[in-house]
């Protein structure tokens, strides 16, 4: 073929004849003939790869910064690997057989792995990155465990992006909080993520320096990053936060300045808390309940909002807020020394509005100022009716109540309540209790399980509950739950076919409380 | 190693899964829960009973050296989820003492063994002779038929340029394609139909379709002229047009590593075909084994990435002598306990040079890249070197390209620090397929 070869000179020649054609090219003759052309064209792609040099390089990413935490042990290694691949094929929907559910597991493994202290292992960091990018519930710890390996990746890949935006996985990123001019200098030109955590690291060494750090530049910051900044003073608020809360009452933003309000009222022996008392006092009291007749310039300071939403009267609106402001702490001088139990059961003269506006405004306080005592005479017995409850018939802030008190109280009290009412009211509850739960409320949710496969209705009835047992229930009670996993037998009236899906929905129950057992105990250090 | 050898990791034993589905049955079923009589032989198979919906449970048992399985589930899945959950469940926790099997799986792997043992029964048939020569003779000449064929096509192509490729399209290939499955060339026809889609992928097309078109033109002039090729040359020119390998190849016995495993379907859906890279750790020397499924079904051969099993590979004769078929295997798998040595990017082509020498027509050869840096970029990634300056470009898009998520974790694995990486090295790039991380001898094959 080296006739053709000598007629073309270069490789470019060769595709510019080969793009014109050969009837096209002027001059033709034998050497322009598409065989010879292809004759060259052969002779020199062989030549072409045969002779590749490699490229220049570009250049290199910077090392990533080394992370010492450990890596998981193997087995645990492995778990996680298939719980991120089975992160996306879960939701197949229908009924789901007996076999467990990963996705659901994955939340476990991450906290589990970030309380052992884990780095993640580097070939999974991709798919963390990927679980945390769908799943924001996850994100936290997620990031926590791809760690500094992870903000590097997220740097090469605009994917990734939102993990240099949180704030969680700022770890090994932020200057020493002693470091005076670092602090300085990351405050004066980090990214908004990067001085939302160094704000905190500052906060959690020294609370009255950060106050500080923010005052620096407060008055230039955008009202929307006020707002965050403000936001991010909820974790570890203190009596110090208070010169600096006050001021910000008088902010040009409003909703600044009723996050402010609403901190400033957390702290009971804030100045705020004081005037919410004063004008609360005005109104409340065991001679009835007289709310405000207007909203004065004072209330507005304080963050009270004056427009009610629609269909709420004005003075009920105004009377929530500011009993909500107010330390609950002023009410047994009020009530004669009465406690939160004996207050919370007394009548209210002018009738059921005003009591009822009393006391969703008490579950507010106890709430916002985690008042355990108040949260329990609120509650009230978890055996009463719902509905009788003195002070919220809604599950939704009994939960909120709930959250106030000890880990141990908090379970009996579900557990009591799930043994009177069972499970269909029970849900929101059991979302606020510790994981493992306590042994008490474990058996009561096995056992109102059981009622219900015993009444005849049907699994899937309950498989919101079924679904936070799996997750939720202690993995050593997988042998008492063995015996229910066994056909039961049919009772004559039942809906056919129930005790078959129970059986299973049990089983799946057992192979998933087995399966984080294992889990668990693959990650315990070697 | 009191039991059967060093067990595999998790995801060796995933790697064996014919489909996510399986990995994902398999892995619910890989604790202990639903398993009894858990058990496994000195000699390298596991047992087990595993409880399903119905009243017996299913005997399931592995021969770990095939491996090959066994199940008495219905399942037409292979291996089943059954023998993916026991092989999860052995590899996590063993198998207790080596001892003897039940009955049930006796039989099974007993057979096996007398299968192994007896002399390769179908080459002592008779053999028709002439009626081959006749056959042999008969497909020759509808390939040199198509050959010829095809050259005119060809011609017709440089004649009337390539720019109008552009506007013409794939059918016409397509058709030429069919052709060459009708003169029995598959070799041709798949080469043919790639070269119909080159006009459709981006800037560039005309100097990519030059080539394969005067690769092509090669090909078919040697075959054209292939009675006077050295025996070599010519036998890669035969496996190139299509022919199955004719005579027996070298049979190589050494402790293969297997380096990557990954599947590619057929464009029309209803081939997959599975390649395997091993490495002889005594000869260093490489093979691809390939296994094929049909639509819907996994190829069945599935040997995980990193295990070493010792056997004797019988190469096919030409095609630069990476074509190999598996032999008989000597003993169980194990995890190969160090990392292999790699070479530097320049070398890795150099070796592809050379290969081109053999084969002409190949695409890539296999590589292990020693301490190499991942360096993403928006319109490409590069591999390189950790000291100098030489790189190689990592195909993105197009053929022998292969998905980001490899890629990211091949970067997550590096953190910007040098890897050892396993791929296929060409003039289009390197493709990376298996990793090592820094200090690990744990393989991660790269999705």
């Amino acid at each position: 073929m080296g006739k053709g070869d000598e007629e073309y000179g270069d490789w470019e020649e060769l595709v510019g004849a080969a793009l014109l054609g050969t009837d096209r090219r002027r001059g033709g003759g034998p050497a322009g003939s598409p065989e010879a052309l292809l004759d060259a064209a052969a002779v020199h792609t062989v030549r072409r790869r045969a002779g590749l040099r490699p490229a220049g390089a570009g250049s290199r990413p910077e090392p990533a910064p080394r992370d010492p935490r450990p890596a998981p042990p193997a087995a645990a290694r492995q778990r996680l690997a298939q719980l991120l691949a089975g992160r996306t094929g879960a939701g197949s929907g229908g009924r789901r057989g007996a076999a467990p559910d990963l996705t659901e597991l994955l939340p476990q493994w991450l906290a589990a792995a970030g309380r052992h202290g884990y780095r993640s292992p580097a070939a999974l960091v991709p798919a963390l990155l990927d679980a945390a990018r769908a799943r924001t519930d996850l994100r936290p710890q997620a990031l926590a465990l791809a760690g500094a390996r992870g903000l590097w990746l997220a740097r090469l890949n605009p994917d990734w992006r939102f993990a240099l935006r949180g704030g969680a996985g700022g770890a090994g990123e932020l200057p020493d909080v002693t470091d005076l001019a670092g602090v300085e200098r990351l405050w004066q030109e980090g990214l908004f993520a990067e001085r939302v955590a160094l704000l905190g690291a500052v906060r959690a060494h020294d609370a009255a320096a950060a106050t500080r750090l923010l005052a620096t530049t407060w008055a230039t910051e955008r009202a929307e990053d006020r707002l965050m900044f403000l936001d991010s003073l909820r974790v570890g608020l203190s009596e110090g936060d208070e010169p600096f809360l006050e001021a910000a009452l008088g902010d040009r933003s409003r909703n600044v300045r009723a996050t402010a309000a609403e901190l400033l009222s957390a702290l009971p022996g804030s100045a705020l808390a004081g005037r919410m008392a004063e004008r609360s006092l005005a109104c409340v009291g065991p001679e009835g309940v007289n709310p405000p007749a207007e909203c004065d310039a004072g209330m507005l300071r304080d963050g009270v909002v004056r427009n009610p939403p629609a269909g709420r009267g004005e003075r009920a609106w105004w009377l929530g807020q500011l009993v909500e402001a107010a330390p609950l702490s002023c009410w047994r001088e009020r009530f004669g020394g009465l406690g939160p139990a004996e207050i919370v059961a007394l009548p209210v003269a002018e009738g059921e509005v005003w009591r009822e506006e009393l006391h969703a405004a008490w579950c507010r306080a106890a709430v916002r100022q985690r008042d355990a005592r108040w949260s329990r005479a609120l509650l009230g017995v978890a055996s009463a009716p719902p509905a009788a409850g003195p002070g919220t018939a809604s599950l939704a802030e009994r939960a909120k109540l709930l959250e106030t008190l000890p880990d141990g109280e908090r379970a009996d009290w579900v557990a009591q309540f799930i043994r009177a009412h069972g499970l269909s009211e029970a849900f929101q509850l059991l979302g606020v209790c510790v994981v493992p739960w306590a042994g008490a409320l474990g058996r009561a949710v096995v056992d109102a399980l059981d009622c219900a496969r015993e009444a005849g209705s049907y699994p899937w009835s309950f498989s919101g509950v079924m679904g936070l047992a799996e997750r939720c229930l202690d993995p050593a009670e997988a042998g008492r739950l063995e015996t229910l996993t066994a056909a039961a037998e049919e009772p004559a009236d039942s809906a056919s076919g129930a005790a078959a899906y129970w059986s299973e929905a049990f089983q799946r129950l057992v192979a998933t409380l087995r399966l984080r057992e294992a889990m668990l105990s693959e990650l315990t250090p070697a | 190693m009191t039991e059967q050898g060093v067990r595999w990791t998790a995801e060796q034993v995933l790697a064996l899964a014919p489909d996510d589905a399986s990995r994902k049955a398999g892995s619910r079923l890989g604790g202990a829960g639903p398993w009894s009589q858990i058990g496994g032989s000195a000699s390298g198979s596991v047992w087990g009973l595993c409880k399903g919906s119905g009243s017996k449970p299913y005997r399931t048992v592995v021969d770990l050296a095939g491996p090959a399985y066994k199940c008495s589930c219905p399942s037409r899945k292979f291996p089943c989820k059954h023998a993916l959950g026991l092989l999860l469940l052995w590899s996590a926790e063993g198998a207790g003492e080596p001892g003897e099997a039940p009955d049930w799986a006796a039989e099974w792997l007993a057979e096996r063994a007398a299968k192994a043992a007896r002399p390769a029964a179908a080459t002592g048939r008779p053999v028709d002779e002439e009626g081959a020569r006749r056959r042999a003779e008969r497909r020759a000449a509808r390939i040199g038929a198509g050959v010829t064929e095809l050259e005119q096509r060809l011609a017709d192509l440089l004649r009337g340029g390539l720019a109008g490729q552009e506007q013409s399209g794939y059918a016409a290939w397509e058709e030429t394609a069919a052709r060459m499955i009708d003169a029995q060339a598959p070799g041709l026809a798949g080469r043919v139909r790639e070269l119909g889609t080159i006009p459709s992928c981006g800037p560039g097309w005309p100097a990519r379709m030059l080539e394969e078109a005067a690769l092509l033109h090669l090909l078919d002039r040697a075959w054209l002229g292939v009675s006077a090729l050295p025996e070599e040359l010519a036998a890669t020119v035969r496996s190139r047009v299509g022919l199955p390998a004719s005579g027996e190849g070298e049979a190589v016995r050494d402790r293969w590593l297997v380096l990557a495993q990954y599947d590619s379907v057929s464009p029309d859906g209803r081939l997959t075909t599975r390649r395997i890279w091993l490495r002889g750790l005594g000869g260093g020397r490489p093979a691809l084994v390939l296994d094929f499924g049909p639509a819907g079904r996994p190829p069945g051969l599935a040997l995980p990435v990193g295990l070493v099993l010792e056997a004797e590979v019988r190469f096919r004769p030409g095609s630069a002598g990476l074509r190999a078929d598996l032999g008989e295997r000597v003993a169980a798998a194990v995890p190969c306990a160090e990392v292999p040595a790699g070479v530097s990017t320049g070398a890795a082509l150099e070796a592809y040079g050379a290969a081109l020498r053999e084969d002409p027509w190949l695409e890539s050869w296999p590589v292990v890249l020693g301490r190499v840096i991942p360096i993403p970029g928006e319109l490409g990634w590069q591999l390189a070197d950790a000291e100098g300056d030489s790189a190689l470009p990592v195909p993105v898009t197009g053929a022998g390209s292969r998905s980001r998520g490899g890629l990211w974790q091949l970067a997550a694995l590096s953190g910007g620090g040098p890897v050892t990486v396993f791929g296929e090295c060409g003039h289009r790039g390197f493709t990376p397929l298996t990793a090592w991380q820094p200090g690990s001898p744990e393989p991660v094959p790269l999705a």
